[in-house]
């Protein structure tokens, strides 16, 4: 089983550390992981904003990245499930068929559903509120959505239960959006600022000393806000956690 | 860069206060929904029932409309067919005209809202009053409604206090709101004595029995329609259901949907005129038809207009309902809009985080933020792409297809870190209002991957 790490472009730059969380916690847990060198962005953002075909290219590019491995994983629900659910199609036309969408996991799922370990070595003696970030619970089903009737589950939450120490609570309107959502953080900023502001605000009400979430996009946009209004929480990608001590 | 929506939605954001109260308001709606929906174990199943439902009938039109037409018929109704908004005005005008209806009370109809009635009758001469109470204060206070099933959600009891004061004489200062329903009751029992013909809107429209179905709280729709002889009821085609099996699973649905509650207070049918009266029933398309033709927007039809994406839409809530530029607001809405004239209502399309909320919570699975970002897709086509998302569009492509340019750009990257406050955060910079900018690592993961630094 040979697995392609794949890094977020804006993890790349700004939280090149969950990277290496990630690349640790694979390794830790018998993952024969590498990493194909000059990998850049999957294309969401563009697609987001209203762009999809200036990320064509890009997802061609990407599935040559990665087209030797059996698995591409990465630390980032958001970016994974774009590629999922949206590389097949923008490569429709071409001659053979978008492999990464199938075997493209979010590091929580993999690790949850594919490699199952029963145990962790890290040790995390805090209070963490679950950031659910929208595309991790509503696209990836990384936990079940507020909106829907489904029996309760988190595999964050699971994962988090290994980790030696640590308290989990979730806010308040568990799985309401953060406000980032890539180009809307800035074309509609007085909002995306109040939606910011009222996660962060809702993380805080529990109590804990982190905000940990599988998207760093999310925990960018919440650590903006926190930075501004200085308010009294940090933000951790939840890798970190399950890193924590490797 | 900006749209009309995200500038009326940071005029809405200054009043902190009313804002907030707007966002607590209606997640309670929501929280009531979640309350209700999950007390009904095959919730989910439902879902499925409904949308497959509403996907048969609008494949079905042909059969279902015709099959309701002729069992109204046969029930003693009149049934008219109006293509838009100009025939449907124009037919109920006559109906009115013809028996020499000066005072005409309606309840609330989405689609009277669409086609532009009121001031169509008005205009002609015709009193027209309206029987729902979140209608009559907007009514009053020439407004439009801000929700589509909670129409005057942003207006506080004092400001219908003091409108009452004025219009119906209530004491000044009282704005106990039982007070105020009463003084409303008082006074409209007056227009239901007087009115000579009342017209309501239709939740759903049975094809197998020719019955139309409205739903309501107040009862305000059925006084309306108890005491003049003569009835219209109107509907979109979308509307209709095939037979009373089918409408079961959308009245389970709706209120819990809408409002939170089991089922509306009232759920009347409408079968027939009641005895020497009048029910004209008008069947109503007005651009519904291109929809079906649209096969990545068709689930837009199956909308039975509960509300419920705006219940839970994160940027509705925090931007109020007058921020859209269309009349219906909120995820259902920009679609709508789209639907209608995109190079009109173009400017709600940004406002949407792409969190799928909508989504989930619909009870009939329009696929509401899915067909958002497909509009995304086309503003650049209609000429209406926003400059700037185009330039950072276009800039990241070309940088993220050239690996050299990336790995550059990422080392010179924490050079902004270092930057004087001025240049970063100033009026160009949207992140920079409320939030500070992500700081750059001095060492990209790539940069570190190629030093062996990653073990």
């Amino acid at each position: 089983m040979k697995v392609g790490l794949f890094i977020p472009c804006y993890i790349n730059a700004v939280y090149p550390h969950v990277g290496i969380a990630s690349y640790k916690l694979l390794k830790s847990l018998g993952v024969d992981v590498d990493y194909p060198l000059d990998q850049t962005c999957c294309g969401q953002p563009m697609a987001n904003a209203g762009f999809e075909k200036e990320a064509v290219e890009l997802a061609r590019r990407f599935d040559r990245q990665f087209e030797d491995y059996d698995y591409i994983v990465g630390p980032s629900a958001s970016c994974v499930v774009f590629v999922r659910d949206n590389h097949g199609r923008l490569l429709k036309e071409d001659r053979h068929r978008c492999a990464s969408e199938s075997k493209i996991y979010d590091i929580c799922e993999f690790v949850h559903d594919v490699v199952r370990p029963t145990s962790l070595k890290a040790r995390f003696p805090h209070k963490v509120s679950l950031q659910n970030s929208c595309h991790g619970v509503r696209l990836m089903k990384l936990s079940s959505a507020s909106e829907l009737n489904i029996p309760y589950f988190s595999k964050l939450r699971n994962l988090l239960s290994l980790v030696e120490g640590v308290e989990v609570v979730e806010p308040e309107r568990q799985d309401e959006c953060c406000g980032f959502g890539g180009m809307f953080a800035v074309e509609e900023d007085a909002v995306s600022i109040q939606m910011g502001h009222d996660k962060a605000m809702h993380h805080i009400a529990t109590g804990a000393e982190y905000i940990v979430g599988a998207d760093s996009s999310c925990l960018m946009h919440l650590s903006g806000i926190i930075a501004r209004d200085k308010l009294p929480v940090q933000t951790l990608h939840i890798v970190e956690i399950l890193a924590a001590g490797l | 860069m900006s749209t009309k929506h995200s500038k009326a939605a940071a005029e809405f954001l200054e009043n902190k206060k009313q804002a907030a109260w707007h966002d607590e308001t209606l997640w309670m709606v929501r929280e009531k929904r979640d309350q209700l929906s999950k007390k009904v174990p095959e919730w989910e199943e439902l879902r499925n029932m409904a949308c497959a439902t509403k996907l048969y009938s609008n494949s079905h039109l042909d059969e279902l409309l015709v099959e309701f037409e002729r069992n109204a018929r046969a029930n003693g109704a009149h049934v008219y067919w109006a293509k838009d908004a100009d025939e449907y005005c124009n037919i109920v005008y006559n109906i009115l005209n013809q028996h020499g209806v000066k005072h005409f009370i309606k309840s609330k109809s989405m689609l009277a809202e669409e086609c532009e009635l009121n001031p169509f009758l008005q205009n002609k001469g015709i009193e027209v009053v309206e029987s729902d109470l979140g209608e009559r204060i907007l009514q009053l206070m020439h407004l439009k409604p801000s929700h589509i099933v909670l129409p005057a959600i942003h207006i506080k009891r004092e400001q219908v206090g003091e409108l009452f004061e004025k219009e119906m004489g209530t004491e000044k200062g009282n704005y106990d709101p039982t007070y105020l329903t009463h003084a409303a009751r008082k006074n409209l029992r007056q227009r239901f004595i007087h009115a000579q013909a009342a017209m309501t809107g239709t939740n759903f429209a049975v094809a197998s029995t020719g019955e139309v179905v409205v739903c309501t709280n107040e009862g305000n729709a059925d006084m309306g329609t108890s005491q003049p002889k003569l009835q219209i009821a109107a509907f979109g085609i979308e509307k209709i259901v095939p037979d009373r099996e089918s409408l079961g699973v959308f009245i389970r649905m709706l209120a819990r949907s809408a409002t939170g509650q089991p089922v509306t207070t009232y759920t009347s049918h409408y079968r027939k005129p009641r005895e020497g009266g009048e029910l004209h029933i008008i069947i109503v398309d007005n651009g519904r038809s291109n929809i079906l033709a649209n096969p990545k927007h068709i689930k837009a039809l199956n909308c039975i207009r509960c509300g419920a994406c705006m219940n839970t839409c994160p940027v509705y809530r925090r931007s109020g309902g007058y921020s859209y530029t269309y009349f219906i607001p909120g995820p259902i809405g920009i679609n709508l809009g789209m639907l209608k004239a995109p190079l009109h209502y173009h400017d709600n399309v940004s406002a949407c985080s792409l969190c799928y909320s909508c989504s989930l919570v619909c009870p009939v699975k329009v696929d509401l933020a899915e067909q958002i970002y497909l509009w995304r897709q086309d503003l650049d086509k209609l000429g209406k792409a926003n400059c700037m998302k185009k330039v950072m569009s276009g800039g990241m492509k070309f940088m993220m297809n050239r690996p050299q340019v990336f790995n550059m750009a990422l080392s010179w990257a924490p050079q902004v870190n270092k930057m004087p406050r001025f240049l970063i955060y100033n009026g160009l910079n949207g992140w920079g209002k409320g939030r500070e900018m992500p700081n750059f690592a001095d060492e990209s993961f790539n940069e570190m991957w190629k030093k062996g630094k990653v073990k």
